[in-house]
């Protein structure tokens, strides 16, 4: 096993920075949260901006098959910075779950080409709670001849996709299956959800005709395998949201008096901000092993992703909690964007699995079972 | 470099057969040749080369079975003497103490904190005035650990008592052996004196024993705290390489000692040992490439808190034997060891960890002044002369 390389390279620095101007351009906090306040937060422009401009839909699928042959480790860092924005796009959805499932069961498909240029946005159809441990999903039947019949609640970016990528229990085991979103019989219901700018909706399918994309042990594997890759790489958008809440909070600490002092001179606020910087440095280390180990295939990858997701969870989370506190009265105000990140970050700590699951997860991966009864 | 390296290797064991040489002229000859610390100039145990590249030369050395210079006895002098003789210490001084440091024969110890200047080491009483060709001092210095085996201690006095607190202090390299060193054993709490308190009464130092200025001793120190802390909190592990590997073994071996509450418990720990080990070696990754980051500091705080709270669980987890402890005799130990002793020592060794080379507290100020640009707290002694500052 070669050593992990946690560092950023230059093109990776280059590829953050085209990403990070497109988001200071056109995706303000301003106009997140009056999306968020509209018919849908999505923002089409912005996704067609990142997706096709900037290419980054297809970032980690291999050239033979349409991408652009970068690596999870580039897809982690577009993560990064589109967690710092909570940036409205379908990116995990489409770019990471979606393309996920198809690079690990139907790489061949031309489906996937066109969803790594995006041409067209996908999603895959499971709870976004779904850890990647779970058994697969037996909410959706498929009769014989692929019609689709069943629910699945709590879908991430299904609002905005054009297809679904749908677990099914079929007449021969379990299997995956392409649906239309305009197909007949596709209902998809928006939720009222806790994350402001990644809604969620439940899809209701009746008789809907699928595609059949995999069956049996390679849909099995296929599905656990864009779970964990979507587990780990979500870690990167923690961070995101993390560094964003730390800075925004450091710089108006620095700014902001009280007592005829910058309340960030007051030590007990400086050690709970160095305490979090801590954890920060930590969650960087951790994401960075995450997406490397994916995207070199490693045999510690399983590991990795528990590990990263068991600690970047929490640390969003507290980092936005933080970040609300510290700001006092104008914390807790709908104008002030500090809520949008901790919705995000709340609601990032139930997708893909708790850490408290990961953690769980590790106690197997890594020989520490609990006690007996 | 990374091929020439291997050839040096290769050359200094064919020329000094680790089996059949002294482990002492084993230790000189690597010295010699460049392959004590390669990132040092040659000349000095070194070649100047990448710094990554040591972990290169110590595996192939240990591989063949060469003896090692014991680190952990002479922490003092590799971590902290060292990068200071080597950025303020004249040619000579660098010629004369680098390298019986390096081989362990010359131990080394840290003349700094005072019963009245620990956190606030800038308040230091201990008295250097000029007398013939050198300086004679006065003062007495406490928690000095490894007093009793060192040959040689870096030390600051002050120098001029009407300057504000930074600015009259003045750095030295001391010798224990001078008839003015008196050095007493300091029990702590774990039943042993690996520490000292240390009384200087009409020490002689020679001038040529100052690194830096007059009056500049405290530029000079920085660069001693801040190798501290990345020689505390920074080295290359494995998974499961420092306390975690004890507790989890622990943990594995004895099954009916395991309770849900514990099991949650070490879960959390196993995690955030993982996640500071990757952060430590992100850190080593960047010194390699040249991007020192202020991580250093966040490192040793990281470790403490670590220590400190899988030693609290080990002792839980044992339970009933968790209230024994392995032996209270007053004794003199050359190193710390974890790994040797029991729970119960361990649990009590790393109430250390957050007090020494700069408690927490102190650590998370430099982390929220330097690395987040918070502003500094209310300095009201930062211009008075130190004999004016209230004691
Ligand atoms: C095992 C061990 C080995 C040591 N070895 C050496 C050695 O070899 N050489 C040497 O010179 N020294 C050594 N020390 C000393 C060590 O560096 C000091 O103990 C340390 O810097 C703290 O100083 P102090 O003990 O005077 O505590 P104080 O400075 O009196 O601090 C008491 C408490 O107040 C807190 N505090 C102090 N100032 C602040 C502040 N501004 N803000 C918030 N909290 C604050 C501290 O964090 C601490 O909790 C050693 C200490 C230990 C425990």
């Amino acid at each position: 096993m070669s050593a992990p390389d946690l560092l950023y390279s230059e093109i990776e620095e280059e590829l953050r920075a085209s990403v990070r101007d497109l988001l200071t351009d056109r995706c303000p906090p301003s106009a997140v949260l009056a999306r968020c306040e509209g018919p849908s937060p999505y923002d089409p422009a912005l996704w067609r901006g990142l997706a096709v401009e900037l290419g980054v839909a297809g970032l980690h699928v291999p050239e033979e098959y349409g991408g652009a042959g970068a690596s999870l480790r580039e897809t982690a860092v577009v993560l990064e910075e589109l967690g710092r924005r909570v940036a409205p796009v379908p990116f995990l959805g489409s770019a990471v779950l979606a393309t996920g499932l198809l690079l690990a069961a139907c790489p061949q498909d031309p489906l996937l080409a066109e969803v790594a240029a995006g041409a067209r946005t996908v999603t895959l159809a499971v709870p976004l709670s779904t850890a990647p441990g779970a058994g697969f999903p037996g909410t959706v039947r498929a009769a014989a001849g692929g019609r689709l019949s069943g629910r699945v609640t709590s879908v991430a970016d299904a609002l905005t996709a054009e297809l679904l990528l749908v677990p099914a229990e079929g007449p021969d085991g379990p299997a995956l299956y392409a649906v239309e979103a305009s197909a007949a019989g596709l209902g998809v219901a928006r939720r009222t959800s806790l994350d402001l700018t990644r809604p969620l909706a439940d899809v209701t399918l009746n008789e809907v005709p699928g595609r059949r994309l995999a069956e049996g042990g390679p849909a099995v594997r296929a599905l656990r395998q864009a779970l964990t890759t979507g587990a780990g790489l979500l870690a990167s958008e923690q961070l995101g949201v993390a560094e964003w809440c730390l800075s925004t909070t450091v710089e108006y600490l620095k700014e902001r008096r009280q007592f005829a002092r910058r309340l960030g001179s007051f030590q007990a606020l400086k050690h709970r901000l160095a305490d979090l910087w801590l954890e920060t440095v930590g969650a960087r280390a951790a994401a960075r092993y995450a997406a490397d180990t994916l995207a070199a295939g490693g045999p510690d990858a399983e590991v990795a992703v528990a590990l990263a997701q068991a600690h970047c969870g929490a640390l969003a989370v507290r980092a936005a909690e933080e970040c609300v506190q510290l700001h006092g009265g104008i914390g807790m105000t709908w104008e002030h964007p500090a809520h949008l990140y901790l919705k995000r970050a709340k609601a990032d700590q139930l997708a893909l699995g708790t850490p408290g699951h990961h953690r769980a997860a590790l106690a197997g991966l890594v020989d520490l079972p609990g006690p007996v009864g | 470099m990374e091929a020439e390296l291997r050839e040096r290797v290769r050359r200094l064991l064919a020329d000094h057969d680790p089996a059949g040489t002294d482990r002492l002229d084993f230790l000189r000859a690597r010295f010699d040749a460049g392959l004590a610390w390669v990132h040092f100039p040659p000349g000095l145990g070194g070649l100047g080369a990448p710094r990554a590249l040591q972990a290169l030369v110590d595996a192939e050395l240990e591989a063949a079975g060469a003896p090692d210079n014991d680190p952990r006895r002479i922490g003092i002098g590799l971590g902290m003497a060292a990068p200071t003789l080597l950025r303020y210490g004249t040619e000579e001084q660098k010629q004369r103490f680098l390298r019986p440091l390096w081989t362990g024969e010359e131990v080394w110890c840290q003349l700094f904190s005072e019963p009245g200047a620990g956190s606030d080491l800038a308040a230091l009483a201990t008295r250097a005035v000029p007398e013939g060709d050198g300086w004679r001092v006065d003062g007495q210095k406490v928690w000095t650990s490894t007093a009793h085996t060192a040959r040689w201690a870096i030390l600051i006095a002050r120098t001029d008592p009407d300057l504000p607190k930074h600015r009259g202090i003045t750095y030295f390299v001391c010798d224990m052996t001078d008839p003015g060193v008196e050095v007493r054993p300091l029990r702590q709490l774990t039943g042993e004196a690996e520490f000292n308190e240390v009384f200087l009464t009409g020490v002689r130092i020679p001038d040529t024993h100052r690194l830096g200025g007059v009056g500049e001793g405290w530029q000079v120190a920085q660069t001693t705290l801040n190798n501290e802390r990345v020689a505390i909190g920074g080295q290359a592990m494995p998974r499961e390489g420092g306390m975690v590997g004890v507790v989890a073994a622990t943990w594995r071996e004895r099954p009916e000692l395991r309770t849900h509450e514990l099991h949650q418990r070490l879960l959390k720990a196993w995690v955030d040992a993982e996640v500071a080990r990757l952060a430590g070696e992100r850190l080593r990754q960047q010194l390699a490439v040249g991007q020192p980051g202020p991580e250093g500091a966040a490192m040793k705080l990281a470790f403490a808190r670590l220590a400190q709270e899988l030693s609290g669980l080990e002792v839980e987890l044992l339970g009933e034997e968790g209230l024994a402890y392995d032996d209270w005799t007053m004794r003199r130990p050359e190193t710390v060891d974890f790994n040797g002793r029991q729970a119960g020592y361990r649990y009590l060794r790393a109430k250390g960890n957050s007090i020494e080379g700069g408690t927490s507290e102190i650590l998370r100020n430099i982390i929220a002044e330097r690395v987040l640009g918070l502003p500094a707290e209310p300095r009201t002694d930062k211009d008075m002369p130190w004999k004016e500052l209230p004691r």
